[in-house]
C-alpha cells in the first residue's frame, strides 16, 4: 500500500500534464454540437476537462470585458476576437480561424425550401434570423437578402432570435416557417429542407478562436486550443459542414 | 430605431395587461376569497405559480401553446396567421399569465379582510348581489385594487425572460424595454443602456413610493 502511494506521488510529480485541469470555454451558439464532441474527445485524450458555455458572440464579448471567468473564446466571427486582442483581453498571437461557417435557409418541413425562389416568392408568414447586431450569422443573412434584393420585401416578416440557437428553435417549433441558420445545426437535426446560401452573397463567416488573458497561464486552455487545431477536431468540424480554414 | 419606441410599447403592454387582469382577476379573487370549494387552494396555487416559476419555464410552455401546433396557433388561424408567437397579442397573453398573482393576491386579501358582515348588511337591505358587489365590496377593497393594479403594471414593465423567448425582438411589436436594454448592453451602447435602465430605476422607485403614500392616505380615510 505504502509503495503504491509512494509511486503514485512520484508519478504525479514527474508528469504534471497528468494533473487534469478544468477550463472554461465560451462557445458561439452555432458551434454547440461540434464543440461538445470536441470537448469529449479532448478529455479522453488529455484528461483535461473543457467546461463549455454557449451563447451569442456579442454577449460573450460584453461579459469578457466585465471579467467573465473564461479562458478560451470560440467566436462566430473574426471581428470580436480581434477586438478582444486589441482591448488587451486576449493573448495577441493566439488568434486563429478554427472554422468557416456556412449559412443555410432551413425549414422543418420537407419541400418547403426549394432554393432562392423560396425567398423571392416569400410564401411564408415569418422568417427567422439571428439578431444581426449580436450574431454574425444574422449579419450574413441580412447581407445575403440585401444582395438578392429581397430584404425590403421580407423585412416585415423577419423575427429575430437572440442567438443562432434560438433562431433555429423558432423554426424547429414551427413558429417561423423558415429561417437562416448554420449548416451545422441542420446536419445535427437531420430533418426538413434547406438551401445553402451561396458564399458570394455574404462575407465569409470566419470563426476565430482566441486565448483569453485569464487563460494565459492555464495549461488546459492552451491544450484545448492546440487540440482544436489538430486532426481529431478537424474531422468533427468537417463532419458538421464547416469549411476548413485555409490559411491563417 | 428610436429609444422611445420600446418605452411606448412597454407602457402599452403594461396598461393593456393591467386592464385585462383587473377584469378577469377580480372574479377570480372574489371566488378565492368567498368560495368554500375544497379545491380552491389548488386554483390559488396555480394562480401563484408565476411567483416562483422561472420565466423561462413559462416562456417555454407559451412557445408551445402559442405555436402552430398549440391552441394559440388555432386562435391565430382565425385571422389567417399561423402563430401567436412574435406578436403583440402573444405578449399580452404571456404577460397576463405572468403578472396574474400580483393582481389577484392583493384583491383577494382585501376581499377577505372585508369579511362577511358588510355583505350581509347589504343583503338585508335588499341590495342585489351585483349591486352589493359594486357598491359595498369593491369600495371597501379599493386598497387591494390599487395595490394589485400598480404591482401588475410595474411587474409587466419589467418582464424580460418570457418576452425574450416568445417575442422575436421585433421593433414596435415585441421589442420591449427590458429587451432593448439587453440589446444595448450586448452591443456596448452604454449611453442608451444607461438612459433606459436609469429611467426604469427612477420609474420603479417612484411607483413604489407613490403607492406607499397612497396606501397611507387611504388607510387614514377609512376610519
Amino acid at each position: 500500500m505504502k509503495t503504491l502511494l509512494l509511486s503514485a506521488v512520484l508519478l504525479l510529480s514527474v508528469t504534471p500534464a497528468a494533473l487534469a485541469g478544468e477550463t472554461n470555454v465560451a462557445v458561439a451558439a452555432n458551434f454547440t454540437e461540434p464543440a461538445k464532441e470536441i470537448a469529449k474527445a479532448f478529455e479522453a485524450k488529455t484528461g483535461h476537462k473543457a467546461v463549455l458555455s454557449f451563447g451569442a458572440t456579442g454577449q460573450f464579448y460584453a461579459q469578457i470585458r466585465q471579467e467573465a471567468p473564461f479562458t478560451v473564446f470560440l467566436a462566430a466571427d473574426d471581428e470580436t476576437p480581434r477586438k478582444a486582442v486589441e482591448a488587451g483581453l486576449a493573448v495577441a498571437d493566439s488568434r486563429f480561424t478554427y472554422a468557416i461557417g456556412r449559412l443555410v435557409l432551413w425549414s422543418r418541413e420537407a419541400g418547403e425550401v426549394g432554393g432562392e425562389d423560396t425567398l423571392r416568392q416569400g410564401g411564408f408568414e415569418k422568417i427567422a434570423i439571428a439578431n444581426p447586431a449580436l450574431a454574425p450569422y444574422g449579419a450574413a443573412a441580412v447581407q445575403a437578402m440585401k444582395k438578392m434584393g429581397v430584404y425590403d420585401a421580407l423585412q416585415p416578416k423577419i423575427v429575430q432570435g437572440n442567438t443562432i440557437a434560438q433562431t433555429f428553435q423558432f423554426v424547429d417549433t414551427g413558429n417561423a416557417e423558415v429561417g437562416f441558420v448554420a449548416l451545422s445545426q441542420v446536419i445535427a437535426k437531420n430533418q426538413g429542407s434547406y438551401w445553402p446560401v451561396p458564399d458570394l452573397l455574404h462575407d465569409p463567416i470566419r470563426q476565430d478562436a482566441v486565448l483569453l488573458k485569464k487563460g494565459a497561464g492555464d495549461e488546459a486552455a492552451r491544450a484545448f486550443l492546440a487540440f482544436l487545431k489538430g486532426p481529431e477536431a478537424a474531422a468533427v468540424i468537417a463532419k458538421y459542414g464547416y469549411g476548413a480554414a485555409v490559411a491563417n | 430605431m428610436t429609444i422611445w419606441q420600446p418605452v411606448l410599447l412597454t407602457l402599452e403592454l403594461a396598461s393593456l395587461t393591467t386592464a385585462i387582469l383587473l377584469l378577469i382577476g377580480t372574479p377570480i379573487a372574489w371566488w378565492l376569497a368567498r368560495s368554500g370549494a375544497w379545491w380552491k387552494e389548488a386554483v390559488a396555487t396555480v394562480v401563484a405559480l408565476p411567483l416562483v416559476l422561472p420565466p423561462t419555464v413559462l416562456g417555454f410552455y407559451l412557445l408551445m401553446l402559442l405555436g402552430p401546433q398549440g391552441p394559440g396557433g388555432w386562435l391565430a388561424s382565425l385571422w389567417g396567421a399561423r402563430s401567436l408567437a412574435f406578436t403583440f397579442e402573444g405578449l399580452v397573453i404571456g404577460s397576463v399569465l405572468y403578472s396574474m398573482p400580483f393582481v389577484v393576491q392583493p384583491i383577494r386579501n382585501a376581499f377577505e379582510a372585508t369579511g362577511d358582515r358588510p355583505w350581509e348588511a347589504a343583503a338585508t337591505l335588499r341590495a342585489s348581489p351585483l349591486d352589493a358587489f359594486f357598491t359595498v365590496a369593491v369600495p371597501l377593497a379599493r386598497r387591494g385594487f390599487l395595490t394589485g393594479a400598480v404591482l401588475g403594471f410595474a411587474h409587466t414593465m419589467g418582464e424580460f425572460g418570457v418576452v425574450l423567448m416568445i417575442g422575436g425582438n421585433i421593433p414596435g411589436k415585441t421589442k420591449v424595454l427590458s429587451v432593448a436594454i439587453y440589446d444595448y448592453v450586448e452591443t456596448l451602447q452604454w449611453t442608451e443602456a444607461h438612459l433606459l435602465a436609469g429611467g426604469m430605476l427612477v420609474f420603479s422607485f417612484t411607483v413604489i413610493l407613490a403607492m406607499m403614500m397612497l396606501e397611507k392616505r387611504i388607510g387614514r380615510d377609512r376610519t
